[in-house]
C-alpha cells in the first residue's frame, strides 16, 4: 500500500496553511516575506502559486519511479515502500544530478552554505510511518490537499471527475506522467494553465539511462575478447615477421 | 632565443594574472559556497565546471586511450613516438578533471563516497568508478617514464609484465565513461533541446571523443615541437589527420542519420540561439573534415594544426551545448557563468599547460632517438624540410 497526496486545485483557497505547517514540520522559518515567495526553494519546500484566480501547489511529486533516486551516485535518495522519496544528507556529495534529472525541478540546494545539502519535500515520511497524515494535509482547512493510499486517492479523483464533469478538466495529473507520481492533481483548467509541466514523457525516466547502463557487462566482456583478439593477431603478425626477417 | 624572450614574459604575465584571479575565486568558493562563486540556481544546477571542466576535460584527454589502442592493440608501431605525450596529456587531463570536480561538488570532502556507497542504476556512479580506475591505469601507464628517469629497472619490469591487460582495461574503461558522459543526459528528454537529445547520445559522445583525441594529439605535438624546439613528427601527424578525417566523417554521418530519423531538421528553420550554436558546432566539424581529405592541407603543419584546433573547438561547442546552452530553454532559465567560474576554469587549463611544459622538460616524454634518427629518414620523403614556426 503506497501513500499519496491528492491536491484539488478547484478546492484550494490559497490560504497557505500548508506552507506554514510544512515549514513548522521541517523547522524552517516562516513569515510574511517567505509566504509571498511563489517558488519552492531550500527554505520553502512547498509553495502555493497563483495563476489568475486559480491556485496550484508545488511540492515533491514523490514519483513512483523517481529519476532522482536512479541518478544518485551514492544512493542518498531512496523510494520507500510507503511511497515517500527520502534523502540521506550524510551520504550526499553534492553532485546535484538529482536536480538536473528531476523533470519537475523539485530538488533545491543550499547554495550559500559552506556544507550544503539538497532540500525537498519527503511527503512527511516520519509522520506517515507513524500512521499520521502529512503536515500539509492535516493543516488544509478545505480538504484541497488530502493524504491516503494512492489507489484510493486515484479512485476518489475519478469519482470527483465523474460527479462534477463541468467543474473539472477531465484528467488526473500524475497518473501517466513519468510513469506515475505520488502527488495527484485535479484542476478546472488544462494543467499547463496552472503551471504544471505537460511535456514530461509518460515513460519512467530511469528507463532512459538503464537501457544503456544494462549493456555495460556486454560491452566489457565483448570488448575484452575483441581487444584481446586484435592484440593477439596483430602482435603475432609482427612476431612472425621478425622471425622471418631474421632468417 | 633572445627574440623569443619578451613573448614568453607576456605569456607568463597572463599566466600569473589567470592564477591570481583563480586564487581569489577559490577563496570565494571556499568561504561563500557555490552561491557566492557561481551563477548556478535551483533551475540550473550544472554550469561550466561540469560542461567544460569535466565533460570537455575528459574528452580532450581521449588521445591517451585512442593512441594506446592504435599503438599497442592494433600494433601500428609508427605512432609510438607520440604515445607518451598523449598519455601525459590524458593523465594531466584526468587529474585536472578531479580538481574541477572538487570545485563543483557541494561536498568535495565526500568525493570518495561513490566508491563505497553504491547505486549501479546511476550513470554518475559508473562514471565515478570508470574515471577513478582509468586515472589509476593512466598513472601506471605513465609510471615507466618516471621510473626510467630515475633508473629504477626492477619496478619497470613489473609494470611491463602487466602492461597488456592494463592497456586493454584502459581502452575498455575509456569506452565506458566517454560514452557514459552522454548517457548522463538521457535522463532529461524534456529539458535538452531536440537537436541534441537523442537516444544515441552515448554513441555520439564516444565517436566524437575519438575524433578529439586525435585532434588533441596533433594539437599537442605541434605545441610541444615549438615549446621544446623539436622537429615535428609530420609524416605521422599527416596520417593521423587522414584517420581524423575518416572518424569525423563517421561521426557526422551518424549525426545526420540520427537527426533525419528523428525528423529534427525542421527545427533548423527556427531562428533561435540553439539553431546557430548547432550550426557552429557542425561547421567546426565539417570544415576540418573536408580540409583534411586534401593532401595539400595535411602536409602543411600550420594548416593541419588549424584543422585540429577547429575540431577541438567543435568538440567543446558540442559539449557546452549538451551540458549547458541546450538545457537553458528546457529549464526555463538563463545561465551565464560568473567571472569566478571562468577564472577557475582558465586557471585549471593554464595549470595543465604549465605542468605539461615542466614534465616535458624534465622527463623522457619525447623519444630522443626517434627525433634524431627517424625524422631524418622521413624528411627525405617530404618535399620540403619541416618548418614549424
Amino acid at each position: 500500500m503506497s501513500k499519496a497526496i491528492l491536491y484539488d486545485s478547484t478546492l484550494c483557497i490559497g490560504c497557505k496553511a500548508c506552507e506554514g505547517a510544512c515549514a513548522e514540520r521541517w523547522g524552517l522559518p516562516y513569515n510574511d516575506k517567505i509566504a509571498a515567495e511563489e517558488t519552492i526553494s531550500a527554505h520553502k519546500l512547498t509553495a502555493i502559486e497563483t495563476h489568475g484566480d486559480k491556485f496550484c501547489r508545488r511540492l515533491c511529486m514523490n514519483c513512483v519511479q523517481p529519476a532522482c533516486v536512479s541518478v544518485c551516485p551514492v544512493g542518498a535518495l531512496q523510494k520507500t515502500a510507503l511511497g515517500p522519496v527520502t534523502y540521506d544528507a550524510d551520504k550526499c556529495m553534492g553532485c546535484r544530478y538529482c536536480m538536473q534529472a528531476c523533470p519537475f525541478q523539485v530538488p533545491t540546494y543550499e547554495w550559500s552554505s559552506r556544507l550544503p545539502k539538497m532540500r525537498k519535500c519527503n511527503m512527511c515520511y516520519e509522520r506517515q510511518s507513524a500512521g499520521k497524515p502529512t503536515a500539509c494535509a492535516e493543516a488544509c482547512p478545505v480538504g484541497a490537499t488530502v493524504n491516503g493510499d494512492r489507489d484510493e486517492l486515484v479512485a476518489e479523483a475519478k469519482r470527483r471527475l465523474a460527479e462534477k464533469p463541468d467543474q473539472y478538466y477531465q484528467k488526473i495529473y500524475g497518473i501517466q506522467e513519468v510513469g506515475g507520481t505520488s502527488v495527484l492533481y485535479l484542476s478546472a483548467v488544462p494543467f499547463a494553465q496552472i503551471g504544471l509541466r505537460t511535456n514530461v514523457p509518460e515513460e519512467p525516466l530511469p528507463e532512459t539511462t538503464w537501457r544503456v547502463l544494462e549493456l555495460v557487462p556486454d560491452i566489457v566482456s565483448t570488448g575484452t575478447v575483441l581487444l584481446g583478439g586484435i592484440y593477439w593477431i596483430t602482435n603475432r603478425r609482427t612476431e612472425v615477421a621478425k622471425k622471418e626477417g631474421r632468417r | 632565443m633572445t627574440r623569443k624572450l619578451p613573448k614568453i614574459t607576456v605569456w607568463r604575465a597572463i599566466f600569473a594574472a589567470i592564477l591570481m584571479s583563480g586564487l581569489y575565486a577559490t577563496y570565494l568558493r571556499v568561504f561563500y559556497g557555490l552561491g557566492g562563486s557561481t551563477n548556478l540556481s535551483d533551475k540550473f544546477p550544472w554550469g561550466i565546471w561540469i560542461a567544460f571542466d569535466v565533460m570537455c576535460g575528459v574528452g580532450l584527454a581521449a588521445g591517451g586511450f585512442t593512441l594506446v589502442a592504435m599503438v599497442h592493440i592494433f600494433n601500428i608501431e609508427k605512432y609510438h613516438p607520440i604515445l607518451r605525450p598523449a598519455i601525459l596529456t590524458a593523465f594531466l587531463g584526468y587529474s585536472l578533471v578531479v580538481v574541477g570536480l572538487l570545485y563543483d561538488l557541494g561536498r568535495p570532502d565526500r568525493l570518495w563516497h561513490p566508491l563505497v556507497m553504491w547505486n549501479p542504476h546511476s550513470v554518475m556512479f559508473e562514471v565515478a568508478w570508470c574515471v577513478t580506475l582509468y586515472s589509476t591505469v593512466l598513472f601506471l601507464e605513465f609510471l615507466p617514464v618516471v621510473l626510467e628517469k630515475f633508473g629504477l629497472h626492477k619496478p619497470l619490469q613489473w609494470i611491463h609484465k602487466i602492461s597488456v591487460p592494463l592497456m586493454i582495461l584502459g581502452v575498455l574503461l575509456s569506452t565506458l565513461h566517454q560514452s557514459s558522459l552522454g548517457t548522463l543526459f538521457l535522463i532529461v528528454p524534456e529539458k535538452l533541446y531536440p537537436l541534441w537529445y537523442t537516444p544515441i547520445l552515448p554513441l555520439l559522445f564516444y565517436v566524437s571523443a575519438i575524433a578529439v583525441g586525435l585532434a588533441m594529439t596533433i594539437f599537442e605535438s605541434w605545441h610541444s615541437s615549438r615549446a621544446f624546439g623539436r622537429a615535428l613528427e609530420l609524416p605521422l601527424l599527416m596520417s593521423m589527420g587522414r584517420v581524423l578525417a575518416v572518424v569525423l566523417s563517421v561521426y557526422l554521418w551518424i549525426r545526420f542519420l540520427d537527426l533525419s530519423h528523428r525528423h529534427a531538421f525542421a527545427l533548423l528553420a527556427q531562428n533561435r540561439i540553439e539553431t546557430w550554436l548547432f550550426l557552429l558546432e557542425i561547421a567546426l566539424m565539417v570544415v576540418p573534415m573536408v580540409l583534411l581529405y586534401q593532401q595539400r592541407i595535411r602536409s602543411s603543419p600550420g594548416k593541419l594544426y588549424a584543422c585540429a584546433v577547429m575540431v577541438v573547438f567543435g568538440f567543446i561547442t558540442n559539449r557546452l551545448n549538451v551540458g549547458s546552452t541546450g538545457l537553458e530553454a528546457g529549464s526555463g532559465t538563463h545561465y551565464i557563468p560568473k567571472w569566478s567560474e571562468i577564472a577557475i576554469t582558465l586557471s585549471i587549463v593554464a595549470t595543465g599547460f604549465a605542468i605539461f611544459r615542466i614534465v616535458g622538460e624534465y622527463f623522457p616524454i619525447f623519444e630522443a632517438h626517434s627525433v634524431e634518427t627517424a625524422p631524418a629518414g622521413m624528411e627525405e620523403r617530404e618535399a620540403e624540410p619541416i618548418e614549424v614556426s
